[in-house]
């Protein structure tokens, strides 16, 4: 089967009202709770971000915007969530606010009914909720698991060890993926049921981002703690398109905030009586950079609009992903390069786009396993 | 004129799209050129301006440029309409391109009455053909240098100087024309002025370019005291470079105005799909190449990207932040893409990557080989895909000049 999409014929874009309002709105927000200090001050922190801010955003409604109203939710779409996260990305701000969406879409896709009902209201109302996904197989692919659940009386007894799991320290949930009977399956964890112990701080190339190695090794929680196994397939998929999504979005933040930051430099640093960003090496590359920034930008807008359409969402989001990861990549290798002895420091802003974009590349698929999937998807 | 009826729109689309399903040739037993550049036979050149003069008299062709000077008088919803079917039925370019995307749009701009009446009707029905005198054997990309002089006789300038890459100069009648009236202005720009000018005059000689595809659709203009009207001056003396730059900003696409129509027929990037699908490499269809299938959805991406930013530069929250970023990126974004996208195309074929136009052997009869080679064209003229970086990096992100 042949799902090819004739590219430049019809691509489909358009912006809601609502999306246009929270971009100024998360625009100003961002620029005012992360400047590049905070980031940096954050980075010192255990948590790892600022719990006033995270309230801020709660009290602003954008926990709820993916849950219906039924469930204590806003009801509105993922678009509405993506100019969010993308102006979180322009400030590198550190936040659960991306994996707690992901998390809470799982639920909405993937939850029983007393979950739904139980938990939404919850996490809306801005319990952070995260999910465990990765393993020490490095795979991509969601249903790929070693890590397991095993009934034992009316308890779940679960075994393996989850990995990359964000902000496990301080969630209140943390949904873990697990092969159940044969089949993957989802567990929802409270923080009640983690022993410290069972977390190991992780040492991440993404100094603004926390993640934990978490033990489930003889973990018990009660059967109620189970997803409902049915819809475990769709939700991982959904879990796949929305993380794919989001990251897609930061990274086309970050990209334009690295391209912005590197601009600033090429226009006041002068070298052999020029200001730099006068040669045409740097001019010519830094337009290269920015190109596939907003080739990114049509890509990213693109996917926000059809996310949820069959077929044609996946392909949308695939490609915003691939194309946004490998943006932000370049931009800031560049940056790196441009900012001179300086770009080698810490100090300087371009390492933590870079170590931002390897992270949000190495998290729901790279460019490479991205298009895979389009080609297998766009040429059977 | 703002103010429609959608029912008028409507009716208006389903009569074109029915016209051209009735009216579009099929089967031409000749190669139909895929730009207004490759115009190189005067077999293709009288079948396009027919073709031309048959879809503005049907009325689908600068339907909202104004009645009283030729054009529909509609809203430019309309003219957009027939434009997507046309593209959708991949009908034959409209030959005369330079008068229909630059000179008119820049004569509704800014020209005169007169020049209004005298040469819009012509540029719609292509009974009147343009070319543009910009570049200059000496002075290409450094446009503002230009040498050709125009002095200034009586009545009359007299032109001495050469101009080259004039796109169907063999054939035109009038061209857009840059020389320099006044070579002690302050400073180069100052001195240049723009000219409306005859080709059918006294001391203009053409001379066709063989390309390095082996065709034509280039001349080569010689300017020997050649003698046009004062009138032919647009504008005032000295306000040639503000003009061409005017010019540049529509061929660029970063001003609106057009009359609609495709003058350039891009390869499907659908086409290369089929390609892949048909060609062997290494023993076995190409499209079975890990490799392969990914740089192909790579460059599928890139097409989808382009036909997404034209949308997207509707779309105000999404440009507010470098307001001429897409308009100003698309010559770039397009012409690298379709370069590399044809250059692609010739790695999938194997040893029957060898092969050229007129060669039984040859896929899709050589078309990818000769589009490659077509491709600098537009990765050349118009402004270099170098000269396009300095653009985007001093007009779009603010950098410094060199």
């Amino acid at each position: 089967m042949s799902a090819y999409i004739g590219p430049g014929i019809n691509p489909q874009i358009g912006l809601s009202e609502e999306q246009a309002q929270l971009i100024d709105i998360a625009a100003a927000f961002c620029r005012d709770k992360s400047p590049v200090d905070k980031v940096r001050a954050l980075i010192e922190d255990a948590r790892g971000y600022d719990m006033a801010v995270w309230d801020e955003i709660v009290e602003l409604g954008w926990t709820g915007i993916g849950i219906d109203e039924a469930f204590g939710g806003i009801g509105l779409s993922m678009a509405e969530i993506v100019p969010l996260v993308e102006y979180m990305g322009r400030a590198i701000m550190n936040t659960p606010y991306r994996d707690h969406v992901v998390a809470s879409q799982a639920i909405v896709k993937g939850g029983t009914q007393a979950q739904k009902e139980t938990l939404l209201p919850q996490l809306a109302g801005g319990a952070v909720a995260v999910l465990a996904l990765c393993e020490d197989q490095a795979d991509w692919d969601l249903e790929n698991l070693t890590c397991t659940a095993q009934q034992a009386g009316d308890k779940l007894v679960l075994a393996g060890t989850k990995y990359l799991v964000p902000h496990a320290a301080s969630a209140a949930h943390i949904l873990v993926t697990v092969s159940y009977q044969g089949a993957p399956a989802l567990v929802v964890l409270d923080a009640a049921h983690i022993d410290a112990s069972r977390l190991r701080r992780e040492t991440i190339i993404d100094d603004t981002a926390r993640s934990y190695a978490l033990s489930l090794d003889g973990l018990e929680v009660g059967h109620e703690a189970l997803m409902d196994v049915s819809l475990a397939p769709e939700a991982l998929a959904h879990i796949e398109l929305t993380g794919a999504l989001l990251l897609a979005a930061d990274m086309c933040g970050g990209a334009y905030a690295c391209i912005d930051y590197t601009l600033d430099y090429l226009k006041t640093r002068k070298q052999f009586g020029k200001l730099i960003g006068s040669y045409q090496s740097l001019k010519h590359t830094i337009v290269d950079a920015h190109q596939d920034y907003e080739r990114a930008r049509s890509h990213l807008y693109s996917a926000a609009f059809l996310f949820g359409q069959q077929g044609e969402g996946e392909v949308a989001v695939r490609m915003a992903k691939a194309a946004a990861g490998e943006a932000m990549s370049f931009a800031a290798d560049r940056a790196i390069q441009f900012h001179g002895g300086f770009g080698f420091t810490y100090d300087c802003d371009a390492q933590l786009y870079r170590r931002r974009a390897i992270m949000g590349s190495a998290l729901h698929g790279d460019a490479r396993y991205h298009r895979r999937k389009l080609a297998d998807l766009m040429f059977g | 004129m703002a103010d429609f009826d959608p029912k008028d729109l409507e009716a208006f689309t389903a009569e074109a799209a029915a016209w051209f399903g009735e009216n579009t040739p099929r089967d031409v037993d000749f190669m139909l050129p895929l730009t207004f550049m490759e115009v190189g036979t005067d077999q293709q050149f009288n079948f396009l301006r027919d073709w031309q003069n048959k879809v503005y008299e049907a009325g689908y062709l600068g339907a909202h440029w104004p009645k009283e000077y030729g054009g529909g008088g509609l809203d430019k919803a309309f003219q957009d309409a027939a434009t997507r079917i046309m593209s959708r039925e991949r009908t034959p370019i409209m030959l005369n391109a330079i008068g229909l995307n630059w000179t008119g749009p820049l004569l509704l701009d800014r020209g005169s009455e007169a020049e209004k009446q005298k040469y819009i009707k012509g540029i719609l029905s292509a009974e009147e053909i343009w070319c543009q005198g910009f570049s200059e054997p000496d002075n290409g990309s450094d446009l503002g240098n230009a040498q050709t002089r125009a002095v200034k006789d009586g009545d009359d300038y007299v032109i001495n100087g050469s101009k080259i890459w004039t796109t169907q100069g063999n054939y035109a009648d009038y061209m857009i024309l840059l020389a320099r009236t006044n070579p002690d202005a302050e400073n180069k720009y100052k001195g240049l002025s723009f000219f409306l000018a005859p080709m059918k005059a006294t001391g203009v000689e053409t001379v066709p370019i063989k390309k390095l595809t082996g065709e034509y659709g280039f001349t080569q203009t010689f300017f020997t005291d050649a003698r046009i009207s004062a009138d032919c001056l647009m504008g005032a003396e000295g306000e040639g470079w503000l003009i061409a730059m005017q010019t540049l900003e529509y061929e660029r696409g970063a001003r609106s105005g057009q009359a609609g129509g495709h003058v350039m027929m891009m390869s499907d990037p659908g086409d290369i799909v089929r390609l892949a699908r048909e060609a062997k490499l290494n023993g076995k269809p190409a499209i079975e190449d890990e490799a392969i299938r990914e740089e192909l959805v790579a460059l599928m991406s890139e097409a989808r990207a382009l036909g997404l930013a034209s949308r997207r530069g509707n779309l105000a929250p999404l440009t507010q932040d470098r307001p001429m970023a897409l308009a100003l990126g698309s010559k770039l974004a397009s012409t690298d893409f379709y370069q590399r996208l044809n250059a692609f195309a010739i790695t999938l074929q194997g040893t029957k990557a060898a092969y050229y136009v007129g060669d039984e052997s040859a896929h899709d009869d050589g078309i990818w080989q000769r589009g490659y080679l077509n491709s600098f064209s537009a990765t050349i003229g118009g402004g270099t895909s170098q000269i396009q970086r300095n653009i985007i990096g001093e007009h779009v992100l603010g950098l410094p000049k060199g």
